[in-house]
């Protein structure tokens, strides 16, 4: 059914669609409105249980026990929301438990920033939680029942990461899929491991020296092997809705001679600005990279070899290079190919489509890493000499 | 795919007495089995009151908090040689 709605509300809606046990969530911008929603759909009676929590720390920790009861569980965040979740995501990817993530990605404080970029999600990458970015609200919605399904099938838990404000508050025309179709396509949740009174069991306990590792070697394997998960995932909800997810989206790739690859939504924006350059006859393309992790070097290293290619990044690693650069740099290792790094946008200053053109102008030349400084501030900034 | 949990009763196999770098030895001469020591030990694993203690190794800490209680100084720390 095609409805005309706002990105966080309608993504609520496909939540409160995949037979939901319990969600706990506090509210925070930009998704507040996600929060808002689900509890509209407890309180029409959706789902059974919605959690109304003092923090996104209590928020997280209290669907850690709800999980491992075996209830299919859901929350959302955003920026400092999800930094004040750190420490429980380690713990929900440690103990293998299945729980499904909104993220709406909003800048980090200080200073304080409500808008958007990418340095909230970027920043807990490497906690064992599988990474999916939407580029538009209709990827958001369709990612959220692929995400309970890669979820529990590889005991993984899953943040699907729409952009703050420019997705989660934009009025787009979406398709959401029935709701029997979707539970058709979502297996019932079984864990396996139920905490349950009659066979005690004990979730996230002591590990000594000789048994911590083999547990995240054991997590590093299946993340590696959801791959597999996530383009099965795909395939099947393809034949649902007739849109095709994996891991990653090429754009006029094939004959392209320079690529700008990135996360999110301005994915779109770079797809105009293709079309546009292709109708003058230059040869550029884009490309999406739709799971960050696991993150799919071979995909990349078959898409990219031998083009040049730019890396946008809307977040950064203070005091090293960009953080999606590094991978894609890592992923094209030998290859001998041209890479650049562009990193800005922090904070919800805009990159337009002028700006991306520029960025496409850029690629012609040798490989630079820089700042993408577009629109700065306009009166001069009280700096504090020392 | 490995779930990481623990069924009741298992952590017993975490021989957390791989810890220590000093352990408690009892000179049973001096002691006066008052239980001070037994009741003291976080880990519970001095033996039965009304004994000399019988300190289980696997699951001693080294703390030495037995040595510090004892009244009558029956308990000294020695360094646990390593491979």
């Amino acid at each position: 059914m095609i409805k005309t709605r706002e990105g966080s509300r309608v993504v609520a809606d496909m939540a409160a669609q995949c037979k939901l046990d319990v969600v706990s969530c506090y509210p925070i911008t930009p998704t507040s409105h996600v929060a808002e929603e689900l509890n509209r759909h407890y309180s029409n009676g959706k789902f059974p249980e919605y959690i109304t929590i003092e923090a996104e720390f209590s928020a997280l920790s209290s669907l850690i026990g709800a999980s491992a009861t075996g209830a299919r569980t859901f929350t959302t965040t955003g920026g400092q929301g999800l930094l004040y979740m750190h420490e429980p995501l380690g713990s929900a990817s440690g103990m293998r438990l299945p729980i499904v993530m909104l993220v709406g990605n909003r800048a980090i404080s200080s200073p304080l920033n409500i808008w958007n970029d990418e340095q909230d999600t970027v920043s807990q990458r490497d906690l064992g939680w599988i990474q999916i970015y939407c580029k538009n609200n209709q990827e958001a919605v369709d990612a959220i029942p692929q995400a309970f399904y890669i979820a529990e099938k590889m005991l993984i838990p899953v943040m699907v990461c729409m952009d703050g404000f420019l997705l989660t508050h934009a009025v787009e025309q979406v398709d959401i899929i029935d709701e029997k179709k979707v539970h058709a396509f979502l297996p019932e949740y079984n864990y396996p491991l139920k905490l349950d009174p009659k066979n005690p069991v004990s979730l996230g306990v002591y590990a000594n020296p000789t048994h911590y590792q083999t547990f995240r070697e054991d997590l590093v394997k299946d993340m590696e092997k959801s791959k597999e998960v996530i383009l099965e995932a795909g395939e099947k909800w393809e034949k649902i809705s007739g849109r095709s997810y994996g891991l990653i989206n090429g754009y006029k790739l094939e004959d392209a001679e320079r690529v700008l690859v990135s996360l999110g939504s301005i994915i779109d924006n770079i797809n105009i600005v293709v079309d546009e350059l292709r109708e003058k006859g230059e040869k550029v393309g884009s490309l999406h990279i739709r799971s960050y992790r696991p993150f799919p070097d071979e995909e990349i290293k078959k898409a990219l070899t031998g083009k040049k290619v730019g890396v946008l990044d809307k977040a950064i690693s203070i005091g090293a290079q960009a953080p999606l650069y590094l991978d894609v740099f890592e992923s094209l290792g030998k290859t001998n190919t041209e890479i650049s790094s562009f990193y800005g946008g922090l904070g919800g200053r805009g990159i337009k489509l002028k700006h991306i053109k520029e960025l496409f102008e850029k690629l012609k030349g040798n490989s630079v890493k820089e700042w993408i400084v577009s629109e700065p501030p306009t009166k001069d900034m009280h700096e504090v000499k020392k | 795919m490995i779930i990481p949990h623990a069924k009741p009763g298992t952590s017993i196999s975490n021989k957390t007495g791989e810890w220590k770098a000093f352990r408690p030895i009892i000179d049973e001469s001096k002691c006066i089995k008052c239980g001070i020591c037994q009741r003291m030990c976080p880990e519970g694993i001095m033996g039965k009151k009304g004994e000399v203690p019988k300190i289980d190794y696997n699951y001693c800490k080294g703390c030495s908090i037995c040595v510090n209680v004892c009244p009558v100084k029956a308990i000294t720390m020695e360094r646990v040689e390593k491979e």
